[in-house]
């Protein structure tokens, strides 16, 4: 058996019996096959000595089970690391930031303890996934929607506290923005409630998020400093009708004002559905392929050139074929009338830019028929499901997957100028590195104000190639800083470098952090090392 | 080249292939598809309870003329379709040739993009009523 970091091993069997006791022999979990369950499916140390693993799992049922373990942790100074379902596939999966920390996997906790129709807004316990959620809803007929990220095994909970995203409406698709109030076992086993909730019978506990006085809820995501036993989220009331539209802008510069005025659109409330950018042109089997028609042979050979290099004649080849350059699906949920006449609204904004052509997507009337659920990407209706692991996962195209991937993915300026430059700067950083040089990358619209990109980084079992992947990866965390980029979320691998890009003021901030830390945890017991911040006695111990 | 060299291209797969709202047909789509009608013992029937909930997401049935995207894969099946080639059923409800340590060892080890399950999600007893349903057409 592991024995955690700084515990002597006569301590940890004592508190191992006191887990035991706490929650019951079966679920406390300290045999090597059981605890290696807790592995970092997609870890990038896998298999090397610094991989990051548990030494036992503890796995309780009720908030009172988790007061007495942490109180039984923080008695013995044991290091442990909450995990609400576990499936944070790409930042870390279910193993610890601080390897041989004791898991404290809330799966167990599976209650939904309400679903408000009248309010729209859920309340529920850390075990209860997006899959659980959403068969409640359309088990007892609730007509609300629930907004999922892939994959829809993970939870609320836990997708939020990481700080995840979703694909419907601005208001829903940030998963922690749309949080309303929180429960929370501080390191001592104290139970707090956030916002309303501290107020002994509050009635709009998961109504108005900020209560009175400091709001604190921002200080629990991504970071260690409780263990969420609780959390309420808004809910989409089912909207009466979906439907969406592209618009194609003929050259390569019309990405500025297609993002201009995708932006007034979406900050005006005109589109609130998440938008998709694409390029109709180099989707033609070129670097944005996704099926699109083969190119013919001028297009390959233009492609086939540093794209900074013939930007203009793809200008020209684009218009000779009347192929849009890029393109941007809107996508509306409202009243059937309304969604028409605001992407009649839309387009009007879009024809400001010459030659800009639009094709109508698709119109349902909700909720969509099952026949209708096999046309759509189901999450984009609340539906939860694990499609999208065939990304990675082995198929015709892809004949020898890898074992899973990282995300290096920085937060860039929501303008069409930021996405040329960062395509500049990537370009170089990929040249520098030795890898692959991407042609064209576009980002991601999840957050209504930032764009997003999401590079994969595969990981594999083949420990030298993951190392010159980690080191590749820091290297791009702090080009993307030296231009102002920070990543939105990272694997415990990169977290501290990551963090310590953030470092305005001589790091003021993971200061702050750090006396938060040190004054709530003193023992340092919660989830040590996540996202860069350390309790003091490894603080000191790293120098 | 370098295994290093395949990760922007990959990134770009990643960029776009979670995008787009269009994708896919299948009249028979329901989250977790029920497959067969057999009369199961209830340790047979939990089995297949527990590969609704856990399994059918990525190895249930693929969606067939399908236009090309993410709601029209089932990334379980289709990675044992490219695996087999025909060889062996792609869906590991149709296989006959399935043991119980075999499931055992790709349901607590992985493999590929599927994660190991802990006994959280997957208690030993479900392990045991999973394997059941899995192995329940093979012969003796
Ligand atoms: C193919 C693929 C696609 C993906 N797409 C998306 C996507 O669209 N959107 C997205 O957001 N993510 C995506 N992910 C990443 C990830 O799988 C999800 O974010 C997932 O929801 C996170 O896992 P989880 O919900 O089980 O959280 P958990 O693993 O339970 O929690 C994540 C972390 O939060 C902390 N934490 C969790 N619960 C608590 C608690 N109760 N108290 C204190 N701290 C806690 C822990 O540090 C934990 O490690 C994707 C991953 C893959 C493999």
């Amino acid at each position: 058996m592991k024995i955690p970091p700084g515990v002597s091993a006569g301590d940890f069997a004592d508190a191992i019996k006191q887990f035991e006791d706490a929650v019951g022999k079966e679920w406390v979990f300290t045999s090597d096959e059981d605890v290696a369950l807790y592995r970092d499916a997609y870890s990038p140390f896998w298999g090397e000595a610094d991989e990051l693993v548990a030494s036992a799992a503890v796995a309780p049922d009720t908030v009172e089970q988790v007061q007495k373990v942490v109180r039984i942790a923080n008695h013995y100074k044991i290091p442990i690391y909450p995990v609400s379902t576990g499936k944070d596939l790409g930042y870390g999966g279910s193993a610890p930031t601080y390897s041989g920390s004791v898991v404290l996997d809330l799966k167990r906790m599976n209650r939904i303890l309400e679903v408000n129709e009248q309010n729209a807004y859920a309340l529920v316990e850390p075990g209860v996934s997006y899959f659980d959620l959403y068969r409640y809803i359309q088990e007892k007929g609730i007509k609300l929607w629930v907004d999922v990220p892939d994959p829809g095994w993970g939870s609320p909970i836990g997708n939020s506290l990481d700080r995840g995203g979703g694909y419907l409406t601005a208001l829903y698709r940030n998963h922690f923005d749309s949080h309303c109030g929180m429960e929370v076992v501080l390191a001592n086993g104290e139970l707090m409630r956030t916002g309303m909730g501290a107020m002994p019978g509050a009635q709009t506990w998961q109504q108005y998020k900020s209560g009175f006085g400091p709001w604190i809820d921002g200080m629990f995501s991504q970071s260690n400093f409780g263990v969420v036993t609780k959390m309420g989220f808004w809910l989409l009331p089912q909207p009466d009708a979906y439907l969406s539209g592209t618009v194609m802008v003929p050259k390569h510069e019309d990405l500025i004002p297609m993002i201009d005025i995708l932006n007034w659109l979406e900050n005006t409330n005109c589109t609130t559905g998440m938008p998709f950018l694409g390029s109709p042109l180099l989707s033609r089997g070129g670097p944005l392929s996704a099926g699109g028609p083969p190119p013919d042979a001028e297009l390959t050979a233009l492609l086939a050139k540093p794209i900074a290099t013939t930007l203009n004649e793809l200008d020209a080849y684009a218009q000779k074929k009347g192929v849009g350059f890029f393109s941007c699906t809107l996508s509306f949920y409202g009243a059937a009338e309304a969604n028409a006449a605001n992407w009649e609204f839309a387009k009007e904004k879009f024809s400001a830019i010459p030659g800009a052509k639009f094709v109508d997507g698709q119109s349902y009337k909700l909720p969509l028929t099952d026949e209708q659920k096999g046309n759509v990407n189901v999450p984009l209706f609340g539906i939860p499901s694990l499609r999208m692991f065939s990304i990675g996962a082995r198929s015709e195209a892809n004949p020898t997957p890898g074992n899973g991937h990282i995300w290096f993915a920085p937060i860039i300026p929501r303008t069409g100028e930021a996405i040329f430059e960062a395509n500049r700067v990537f370009t170089d950083a990929a040249k520098e590195l030795n890898l692959p040089v991407p042609s064209f990358s576009l980002p991601t619209c999840y957050w209504e104000r930032g764009f997003i990109y999401l590079f994969g980084f595969p990981i594999t079992h083949d420990i030298e190639a993951n190392k010159r992947n980690r080191a590749a990866f820091d290297r791009l965390v702090q080009i993307a800083a030296q231009h102002g980029w920070g990543e939105y979320r990272t694997a415990p691998a990169h977290q501290a470098s990551v963090m310590d890009t953030y470092s305005f003021n001589n790091h003021a901030l993971l200061h702050f952090h750090e006396t938060v830390k040190d004054a709530i945890d003193p023992n340092g017991i919660l989830s040590a090392g996540r996202y860069g911040i350390w309790p003091k006695h490894l603080r000191e111990a790293k120098g | 080249m370098r295994r290093a060299g395949k990760v922007l291209l990959a990134a770009l797969g990643f960029v776009l292939l979670g995008t787009g709202p269009a994708t896919g047909q299948d009249s028979s789509w329901t989250l977790f598809p029920s497959h067969g009608q057999e009369s199961a013992t209830p340790i047979i029937q939990r089995g297949k309870e527990v590969f609704q909930n856990l399994c059918s997401g990525c190895h249930g049935p693929v969606i067939k003329n399908a236009s090309p995207g993410i709601g029209a894969t089932m990334p379980g099946t289709d990675a044992l379709a490219a695996k087999y080639k025909g060889a062996k059923p792609a869906m590991l409800e149709e296989r006959t040739d399935l043991t119980p340590q075999f499931i055992k060892i790709f349901v607590r080890n992985g493999v590929s993009v599927m994660p190991r399950f802990r006994k959280t999600e997957l208690s030993d007893a479900d392990m045991e009523a999973l394997s059941a349903y899995l192995t329940r057409n093979n012969k003796p």
